[in-house]
C-alpha cells in the first residue's frame, strides 16, 4: 500500500474504533432501558401510583408511599445539603485562601469517593442510635451528607467559570463585597448552581445502602419525620429478594419510574442549560 | 531590525540634501553666466529651475504622506521643518534664475566698467546656505545658531553694492540699465542669505523644540 | 463629603453641582499622590509615584506593557484591597482626603471614584436600565422615581440614550461592543462619583466606537476628572490636558500633553513616543 493510502486508512480505522467504543457506552444504556421498560410497564398502573402496598401474599397494591418517601428524602437532602454545599462553594471560590482552600477540596474529593454504605453506618451511628430508632431525619441527613461535597465542588467550578470582570466591575462601583458575591456573581452562575444541584439529586435519587440503615423503609404512610420512611430503591430492593411473582413485578415498576425520574431530571438539566449562552463578557 | 519609519524619514532627508546641492549649483551657475558673460550657461540654469520645483512637490508630498503616519516629538519637528526648508530652497532657487536672468541680458550688452564685490557676497550667501544644511545634516544646533548673524555681513554688503552702483549711474547714465540688473541681482544674493538665515532658524526648532523666529538678531546669543 | 460612612442614601442623592468651568482651576486637586510605591509579595511594581491630578482635566497614563500605569491607576481607587499579595504604600488623597486612612472605608472610596475596564463587563443577567442602576440599587437606593432619573441622566451623559431608550428593558448583551462600552460607562456614572477611571476604555473597538467613546470623555470633562490609561498616543493627543509616563514602575515625566507629544524633557519619553523602544 502506498503511504497516502497507509495513512487514510490509520484515518479510517481510528474514526471506526472511537465510533465503535462510543456505542459500546450507549449499549449498556440501550438495555436497561429495554429490560426495565419490558419488564415494569404492565405493573404500572394507576393502583401502583396511588395504593400502599398489601400485606404479604396479597396481590395488588401500590407503592404511593414509597414514591413520596423518595421525594420527601430528596427535599429533606436538598434542604440541608444545598445551603451547605452552595455556600461552602462560595467560600471556595470567592473568599478561599490558597493553602486552607486546597485542603478543603482535598478533603471533599475524598469525600465524594467514599462508599455510600459507609455514609449509612456512619449516620446510623450519630442519629439512628441517639434517636433510638430509624427515621427520614436520618435518611435526609445520609443523603445531605453524600451530595455537600458534590456540590460543594460543581458550586465552586461554576462560580469560577463567572469571568473575573464583573466582580471587579461590581466592586468599582462600591458594591460591598457579600452583596456583589450574592447579587452579581452569584446571580450569573444561578443556572450552573442550580444544574449541579439537580443532578447531584439525581443521583442520591437511587442510593439504597445508606437508607437501609437511616430510613430503613415502611410499609405504611410515616406520621412524622421522625418515624422510617418508605423510598423506592428500599421497596425494590425488598420487593426484589422476595419469592412472590406480584412483588417481583411491582419492583419492575418500581425500577421504571425511578429510572424515569431520574432521566426526568437530567433531560430537564439539559433543557435548562440549553437555554442558557453564556455570552462572555 | 531598522525601524521602517526611520527609513522613510531618511528618505526625507536624502531628497531635501539633493534638492540643496542643486539649488546651490543653481546658484553658482548663475553667477558664473554672470562673471563669464556665458548666454547658454544662463539659459540652462533657467530651465534647470524646473526640477527645483519638482523637488519641492516630491518633498512636500513624501512629507504629508509621513504626517498620515502621526509622528511626534522630534520626528513631529523634523517633517514639518523638512517642509519649510524645502520651501526655502524653492525659493532659492527662484533667486539663481532671476540672477541667470539678468547674466542673461547683461551677456548681450557691453560690459560694465565698475568694481563691485558681487562674487564675494556670492560665496558668503552660499556659505551661509551650505553651513545651514550641514547643521540639519548633523542636528547641530550652535552651527545652526551662528549662521544667523552673518546676514547682518551680506546686508551690509547690499548696501555698500547698491551705493556704489547708484553713484556710477549719476556718473554714466548710459550704463544705468546695466547697473539696475546689477543691482537685481545683489537683491537676489541678499535673498538668498535670508532664505539660508530661515533654514538655520528651521534647525534650532528641530534641535531645541524653540522657535527663534521673528526674534531680534540681538537677542540670539546661545541658549 | 468625607471617606467615613455616612447613610449611603444621603451620599448617593444628593445631587451633584454642575462645576462652573472656572471653578475647575480653584478645585482643590482631585489626586495627590506622594512616594507611592505598590509591591506584589517579592516584585515591586511601582516605586515612589508622585504627582497631582487636576480637577474637571483629562490625564493619560502612558508606558509601555508592565511598566506599572493599570496598577497605578488601580490604586487611586483601592483595588488593591482585593489583593492579598499587594502591599501599597505612601500617601494618595483624594480631594485632599486620604483615601488609605485607617477611617477610610475603600467601599466610600470606590464610590466617589469609579472605573471602566478595557472588556467592557455589562451584567448578563440584567437588562440596560437594571446594570445603569445596579451601582444604586445594590448600595440600598430603591426609590423608583430617583433610578428612573439617574437612568435617563447617566445614559445621556454617556451618550447612549437615544439608541437605548426605546429598549432600557432588553438584555444588556444584546448590544454592541461600542454600546457595551458606554453603558458601563453610564453605569459608572450613575452612582454620581467625582472621579472617573478608565483603563484602555476603547482599546477593543473599533475606530468609529473609539471616536465616540472620546468625544463622551472631552463632553464628561467638564464635571468630572478623568484618568485614561491608553497605549494609544494619538488618543492620548488627541484627548488629554496631561500626560504622565511611567516605565519600568516609575514616572518619568509629567507635564502638558502638548509638551510630551512635541518636545518631551526626558529621552526615555522621547524615545517612546516615537516608538522607539527596545
Amino acid at each position: 500500500m502506498t503511504t497516502h493510502h497507509w495513512r487514510k486508512f490509520k484515518n479510517v480505522a481510528m474514526q471506526a474504533i472511537t465510533f465503535a467504543c462510543a456505542l459500546l457506552v450507549i449499549l449498556p444504556l440501550a438495555l436497561v432501558f429495554y429490560h426495565v421498560v419490558k419488564s415494569g410497564i404492565g405493573a404500572v398502573n394507576w393502583d401502583f401510583f396511588t395504593k400502599l402496598p398489601k400485606p404479604v401474599g396479597e396481590a395488588g397494591g401500590g407503592m404511593v408511599n414509597a414514591i413520596v418517601g423518595t421525594f420527601a428524602l430528596l427535599g429533606l437532602a436538598a434542604f440541608i445539603g444545598v445551603p451547605v454545599g452552595v455556600l461552602g462553594g462560595v467560600y471556595l471560590s470567592e473568599y478561599g485562601g490558597r493553602r486552607v482552600s486546597w485542603w478543603i477540596r482535598f478533603m471533599a474529593d475524598i469525600l465524594n469517593g467514599v462508599p455510600s454504605i459507609i455514609w449509612g453506618i456512619v449516620v446510623y451511628a450519630l442519629v439512628v442510635v441517639p434517636m433510638k430508632g430509624f427515621s427520614a431525619w436520618a435518611g435526609g441527613i445520609v443523603l445531605a451528607m453524600i451530595i455537600v461535597p458534590l456540590i460543594m465542588r460543581t458550586s465552586e467550578e461554576v462560580l469560577q467559570l463567572v469571568p473575573n470582570g464583573y466582580r471587579e466591575a461590581a466592586l468599582a462601583l462600591g458594591i460591598v463585597r457579600w452583596r456583589a458575591i450574592v447579587q452579581i456573581v452569584g446571580r450569573t452562575a444561578l443556572k450552573g448552581i442550580v444544574t449541579g444541584v439537580l443532578l447531584a439529586l439525581a443521583r442520591v435519587a437511587g442510593e439504597t445502602a445508606p437508607l437501609l440503615f437511616t430510613a430503613f423503609g415502611n410499609r405504611f404512610w410515616a406520621h412524622s419525620l421522625s418515624q422510617p420512611i418508605a423510598a423506592l430503591p428500599l421497596q425494590i430492593f425488598s420487593y426484589a429478594i422476595s419469592p412472590y411473582d406480584d412483588w417481583h413485578r411491582q419492583a419492575w415498576a418500581g425500577a421504571l419510574v425511578l429510572l424515569l425520574l431520574v432521566t426526568l431530571i437530567n433531560v430537564s438539566v439539559r433543557v435548562l442549560t440549553r437555554e442558557r449562552f453564556v455570552k462572555s463578557a | 531590525m531598522e525601524h521602517h519609519f526611520d527609513l522613510e524619514l531618511n528618505e526625507l532627508k536624502q531628497k531635501l540634501l539633493a534638492m540643496a546641492s542643486h539649488a546651490e549649483a543653481a546658484v553658482n551657475d548663475a553667477m558664473r553666466a554672470l562673471a563669464e558673460r556665458d548666454y547658454d550657461l544662463a539659459l540652462r540654469v533657467k530651465a534647470n529651475d524646473r526640477l527645483l520645483d519638482e523637488f519641492e512637490i516630491e518633498v512636500d508630498d513624501l512629507a504629508i504622506h509621513l504626517l498620515a503616519k502621526a509622528p511626534l516629538a522630534s520626528d513631529l519637528r523634523l517633517v514639518t521643518v523638512a517642509m519649510k526648508i524645502s520651501q526655502n530652497l524653492e525659493r532659492v532657487g527662484d533667486e539663481a534664475t532671476k540672477i541667470a536672468k539678468r547674466a542673461r541680458d547683461l551677456s548681450q550688452e557691453p560690459p560694465l566698467k565698475v568694481t563691485v564685490d558681487l562674487r564675494r557676497m556670492a560665496q558668503l550667501a552660499l556659505n551661509m546656505l551650505k553651513s545651514a544644511l550641514d547643521s540639519f545634516v548633523h542636528r547641530d544646533s550652535a552651527a545652526a545658531r551662528a549662521v544667523i548673524p552673518l546676514d547682518k555681513e551680506v546686508d551690509g554688503l547690499n548696501k555698500e553694492i547698491n551705493r556704489a552702483l547708484a553713484r556710477h549711474m549719476a556718473e554714466n547714465p548710459a550704463a544705468i540699465t546695466r547697473c539696475l540688473n546689477l543691482i537685481i541681482v545683489s537683491k537676489s544674493l541678499e535673498r538668498i542669505a535670508d532664505h539660508a538665515t530661515n533654514v538655520a532658524e528651521e534647525v534650532v526648532y528641530l534641535c531645541e523644540a524653540l522657535d527663534i523666529r521673528h526674534t531680534p538678531k540681538t537677542q540670539l546669543s546661545n541658549p | 463629603m468625607n471617606l467615613i460612612r455616612t447613610s449611603a442614601e444621603e451620599n448617593l442623592r444628593a445631587e451633584r453641582q454642575p462645576a462652573p468651568a472656572s471653578a475647575a482651576a480653584l478645585k482643590p486637586p482631585a489626586f495627590t499622590v506622594k512616594n507611592l510605591s505598590i509591591s506584589f509579595g517579592q516584585r515591586q511594581v511601582l516605586k515612589s509615584v508622585s504627582m497631582e491630578i487636576r480637577a474637571c482635566t483629562v490625564t493619560a497614563i502612558i508606558g509601555p506593557s508592565g511598566c506599572g500605569k493599570s496598577t497605578f491607576l488601580r490604586a487611586l481607587n483601592r483595588m488593591h484591597d482585593l489583593v492579598p499579595e499587594a502591599r501599597v504604600q505612601g500617601d494618595v488623597r483624594l480631594f485632599g482626603e486620604d483615601s488609605y486612612a485607617k477611617e477610610a472605608e475603600p467601599v466610600v472610596v470606590r464610590r466617589r471614584v469609579g472605573m471602566v475596564f478595557q472588556k467592557s463587563n455589562p451584567f448578563p443577567t440584567m437588562s440596560i436600565a437594571d446594570n445603569v442602576t445596579v451601582g444604586l440599587r445594590l448600595n440600598g437606593i430603591r426609590a423608583r422615581s430617583l433610578l428612573t432619573e439617574r437612568t435617563e441622566q447617566a445614559l445621556r451623559m454617556a451618550a447612549l440614550w437615544e439608541e437605548v431608550k426605546d429598549r432600557l428593558d432588553a438584555q444588556a448583551i444584546s448590544l454592541s461592543g461600542g454600546q457595551q462600552q458606554r453603558l458601563c460607562i453610564a453605569r459608572a456614572l450613575a452612582v454620581q462619583p467625582q472621579v472617573v477611571l478608565m483603563d484602555e476604555p476603547a482599546s477593543a473597538l473599533d475606530p468609529l466606537a473609539t471616536a465616540k467613546i472620546e468625544d463622551l470623555i472631552l463632553e464628561l470633562k467638564r464635571d468630572y476628572t478623568i484618568v485614561i490609561v491608553t497605549h494609544n498616543m494619538q488618543q492620548a493627543a488627541r484627548m488629554s490636558d496631561e500626560t504622565a509616563f511611567f516605565y519600568l514602575g516609575e514616572l518619568i515625566e509629567f507635564g502638558p500633553t502638548n509638551r510630551i507629544f512635541t518636545r518631551p524633557k526626558e529621552k526615555r519619553t522621547e524615545d517612546y513616543v516615537t516608538g522607539r523602544f527596545g
